[in-house]
């Protein structure tokens, strides 16, 4: 059941940040310095952080969005569905192990 | 043994007209659609979040300078199609699922579909119509090709 709560939840969340984000990106279209002033607010720290929590959630939803696949469309997909989704978690850990520091070394590094 | 079927079956039965399953659709879109957004988005991560300077490095001067490559225009196409589709029909989902008074959920569901076929169209429009160095622009925040010209 949580593999399926946290797929939503994550969905969710993606979601509306890409709404904002085609928004936000749409300004390069009105002027150099309407999209460098709205991107700036992304290099905040409290943004930087948003940005890691955006990336675990987006890391979330593409591996066990896998996970659904391959238990639809693989022969033995239901059989391993427990097992994958804990591959999924261990993967999951790894992508963000990779991701968290370079992150905060870009947000908070001199 | 091979089965025989049952004598005149196949005209019993009065033959219904062939509609088309778009629930069926939607759900192969998903899966479809995920495969892809999984190395676009992780692709899109890595150039603008990983690589070099990270997110300090985006400014205009950036974006025009990946613009600049078609590469990057039928990446960032697809992942706007893509993506807004896909959390589209995430969310018409979860509506279906959730709101269960029936004028909530049709108010839910014009949103949604609003809301994707004008994002749709602004950003199609942004990355076609994009000029990387308009006229009387502070040149400090331009892309280094706007100078040569």
């Amino acid at each position: 059941m949580w593999s399926w709560v946290l797929h939503r939840i994550t969905g969710v969340a993606i979601y509306f940040f890409l709404l904002v984000h085609i928004l936000d990106t749409s300004l390069v279209r009105l002027s150099p310095e309407a999209y460098n002033a709205v991107i700036g607010t992304y290099k905040t720290p409290i943004m930087g952080l948003g940005e890691l929590a955006l990336v675990i959630a987006i890391g979330y939803h593409a591996l066990n969005g896998l996970r659904i696949i391959l238990i639809d469309f693989w022969s033995v997909g239901t059989r391993y569905q427990k097992l994958m989704w804990y591959i999924v978690l261990i993967l999951w850990v790894i992508l963000i192990a990779g991701f968290a520091p370079r992150q905060l070394m870009h947000v908070f590094g001199s | 043994m091979t089965a025989i079927p049952v004598p005149r079956s196949g005209d019993t039965a009065p033959r219904k007209k062939r509609r088309v399953n778009w629930e069926k659709w939607g759900w192969i879109y998903m899966r479809v659609s995920g495969v892809f957004l999984v190395v676009l988005i992780f692709g899109h991560l890595f150039v603008n979040l990983v690589s070099g300077e990270g997110v300090k490095a985006i400014d205009f001067a950036f974006v025009a300078g990946k613009w600049a490559n078609p590469f990057f225009v039928v990446w960032d196409t697809l992942l706007l199609w893509l993506a807004l589709i896909h959390g589209g029909n995430g969310m018409r989902t979860l509506v279906n699922d959730y709101a269960n008074n029936r004028t909530l959920r049709k108010v839910l569901l014009i949103a949604i579909l609003a809301s994707t076929v004008i994002l749709i169209v602004l950003g199609t429009l942004v990355i076609y119509t994009f000029d990387p160095c308009p006229t009387g622009g502070d040149a400090s925040l331009l892309p280094d090709f706007c100078k040569a010209g």
